[in-house]
């Protein structure tokens, strides 16, 4: 009996998957990458958000805002793990913000959000794209891949980055970039990332592919900043909740095995 | 409070007389946890308490939620999103929340589906079923609700749909359409009304729950054989129950736990895992996402709303007749309503006189297509409407209304049912040889 909760289980999350996986799928290529994050018991690489966060600072953040990302974050547990007075000078040296008490721009604080960033041709805010789009949706649209595989929206964003065929077309006087991710394989953003077009501070290898795969675990992070202290209170919950279950299984069977068996006593 | 026979409290000391005298809650409180319960319930009677226990933590979590929420059009994410980032343990919270939409709807389906299998829906049952088809409603409304909450572009969007069916309401529609929404489109003013009845709609729920106990406390619980507890004297009613407490509530809270270990596994490890990733980009009005899908525990319902299309003959015919009154939409609008509502008239639709499906052997496989049925309903009603998905939901959906209009009514007079055992003593013994022994306290 319990072997078939544990089924009935199991198949209804895989049923239940089916509404969150509908949208997308199409033609569109998704790399599956071995990110350090993925799985209950995988951990952001704390020198993979910082470079990644370089690569959003010196290419993305021309286009791009994390309007909902508090600069003091970085020296969160679980993330890029800066101390605190590296967040600040970090934040002086790389952002101005508008202070509406000041009436004037100002070196940004720890206390600030990373700027958002809008206007003609600037490009989507970016602190949650990583959640906002899924990698992964089969087999048959069932989206039971994503127990294996996470959601994908990490790989989404480096797929994107890397997706770019060189084809260009002028469509009403824009520029559009052909991409084996995007749905629809056309999108306004032209290729960003080069071989070596950064040189990372650890001496890291920066082809393109590492610079994609950087700023998309970068920006996993911005989008999900406390996954780390949620998979530790999931690994809390789930062992008290085994303990729970097997002392209650024990006490269960003690009180009844006399119902069962006549009167008789377990002998436990 | 139940009509089984059974001890009833009484005050010992004398502050419980004085008590008793002015207010027998501790009888009531009694009453209820001390109820005779039939003693072979089985593993499928366990969702009752993972849905009350539910109840209660959405409301909790809900509760907490709200202390940080702000509801209004160009606040609501950003607000969400302070949830997830700023607030103590907020990540968590809303993960259980939003997931806990998931295990609450999950539960309730096997729980129906456990009722409809054992014929709990029939006589003298009929309130109970149908009051706990009103919870049901009162969910999927609170459901609904709450996911445009967060303002993303699923809630937004999902939201315009949803209303979109009252406005396929002849005549009336599009003026209620405008009532609901609180203007011509969704806004703020829905998004403030959606809040309020939001918080309002599950202490409805649990006033429900409370009715939906007093009802089958006065039956008395179904159970597997679908035979009644021997009612003849207190000796008689013993040997077929055993009180609630400690038999049910041990037994309850150990599936409880198992139960909630994989609802915590999957909040800890993969908590988006049931949601949708549009729902990470802010309502936006003028960008519409380019599938437009409810949450997952919508969907067979609406795979139904779907498969009626102006190509199939009943949705002409019925437009014919109504002189193109009853278009598609709201032919689709009514078979949604519709695939509920047979639901609630299930204990007069089935017309044996056996309750429980383990004693028909015909019915029992006409159940389980019902089962592949709901599943394959689920899982279309996510896809797209070209051909064979069409074809799938049409199927479906027609199956759903035959099995309770047509197979339902007919099975009771076709079907020869087996011979359940003769008291739930007996069913019992059957399975535990041993039990006979000597009388179990």
């Amino acid at each position: 009996m319990i072997r078939k909760l544990t089924l009935t289980a199991i198949a209804a999350m895989a049923l239940m998957a089916g509404g969150a996986n509908a949208a997308g799928g199409g033609d569109t290529h998704i790399e599956d990458i071995a990110f350090s994050f993925e799985g209950p018991f995988g951990k952001y690489d704390q020198a993979q958000l910082q470079r990644g966060l370089k690569v959003f600072v010196e290419v993305c953040q021309s286009c791009h805002g994390l309007k909902y990302v508090p600069l003091r974050t970085l020296a969160d547990p679980g993330g890029p793990g800066y101390t605190e007075d590296e967040v600040r000078a970090f934040a002086a040296e790389n952002f101005e913000i508008y202070d509406p008490e000041l009436d004037d721009w100002r070196e940004a604080k720890p206390s600030d959000h990373f700027p958002a960033v809008t206007g003609e041709g600037m490009g989507p805010d970016l602190s949650l794209m990583a959640k906002a789009r899924a990698g992964f949706h089969g087999p048959y649209g069932t989206g039971i891949n994503q127990l294996f595989r996470g959601i994908g929206g990490a790989e989404y964003i480096a797929s994107f980055l890397m997706g770019f065929t060189g084809e260009e077309d002028e469509v009403a006087g824009q520029y559009l970039y052909e991409n084996t991710a995007f749905d629809g394989g056309w999108v306004s953003m032209a290729p960003q990332l080069d071989d070596g077009l950064i040189d990372y501070d650890d001496g890291h290898p920066n082809d393109a592919q590492n610079l994609a795969e950087d700023v998309a675990a970068f920006l996993m992070w911005t989008a999900e900043p406390k996954m780390m202290a949620r998979k530790q209170a999931g690994f809390v919950a789930v062992t008290l909740l085994v303990l729970l279950s097997a002392l209650l299984y024990l006490t269960n069977k003690k009180l009844w095995y006399p119902v069962k068996h006549g009167g008789k006593q377990a002998k436990l | 409070m139940s009509g089984i026979p059974h001890d009833h409290y009484e005050p010992g000391t004398r502050f419980e007389k004085w008590l008793h005298a002015r207010l027998p809650i501790v009888a009531l409180a009694y009453d209820t946890i001390m109820i005779p319960t039939p003693k072979n319930l089985n593993w499928w009677w366990i969702w009752g308490i993972v849905l009350a226990f539910t109840l209660v933590l959405q409301i909790v979590t809900g509760i907490v939620l709200v202390m940080h929420y702000t509801p209004h059009v160009d606040l609501a994410f950003a607000s969400i999103e302070h949830i997830m980032r700023n607030v103590n343990g907020g990540h968590m919270l809303r993960y259980v929340h939003a997931n806990g939409a998931s295990l609450f709807f999950l539960a309730v389906y096997i729980h129906m589906f456990r009722g409809l299998f054992y014929g709990s829906y029939k006589a003298p049952r009929e309130v109970t079923w149908i009051i706990g088809m009103l919870i049901y409603l009162a969910m999927m409304a609170t459901g609904f609700l709450g996911y445009v909450l967060p303002w993303g572009q699923m809630s937004f969007w999902g939201a315009t749909v949803i209303t979109g069916l009252f406005g396929a309401i002849p005549f009336i529609g599009d003026a209620i359409q405008t009532w609901l929404l609180g203007g011509p489109a969704v806004d703020n003013a829905t998004l403030n009304r959606f809040f309020s009845l939001h918080y309002l709609l599950p202490f409805v729920i649990a006033a429900l729950v409370a009715v939906h106990i007093w009802a089958f406390h006065t039956t008395g619980n179904s159970n597997p054989t679908g035979v009644e507890v021997r009612r003849g004297s207190k000796e008689e009613a013993k040997k077929d129950t055993l009180p609630f407490w400690p038999y049910f509530v041990i037994k309850d809270l150990f599936a409880l736990a198992v139960v909630l270990l994989v609802f915590f596994a999957v909040v800890g490890f993969m908590p988006n895992y049931l949601g949708h990733p549009d729902n990470y980009i802010e309502a936006n009005p003028l960008v519409t996402p380019a599938h437009i899908v409810p949450e997952w525990y919508y969907l067979p319902f609406y795979a139904i709303l779907r498969a009626f299309t102006s190509d199939v003959w009943a949705v002409q015919l019925a437009s014919f007749i109504t002189g193109g009154i009853v278009d598609a939409k709201f032919f689709g609008v009514l078979a949604m309503f519709g695939a509920i509502l047979v639901m609630v008239f299930t204990p007069w639709l089935d017309t044996s006189k056996v309750r429980s499906g383990q004693n028909r052997p015909m019915f029992k496989w006409w159940f389980r297509l019902l089962v592949i049925d709901f599943i394959v309903l689920t899982w279309v009603g996510a896809r797209d409407t070209n051909f064979p998905h069409d074809w799938i939901s049409l199927i479906g959906a027609t199956y759903w209304f035959a099995y309770f209009l047509i197979i339902l009514p007919l099975l009771g007079i076709m079907e020869k049912p087996k011979t359940p055992p003769k008291t739930i003593e007996d069913d019992f013994n059957a399975h535990y040889p041993e039990a006979s022994g000597s009388a179990a306290e």
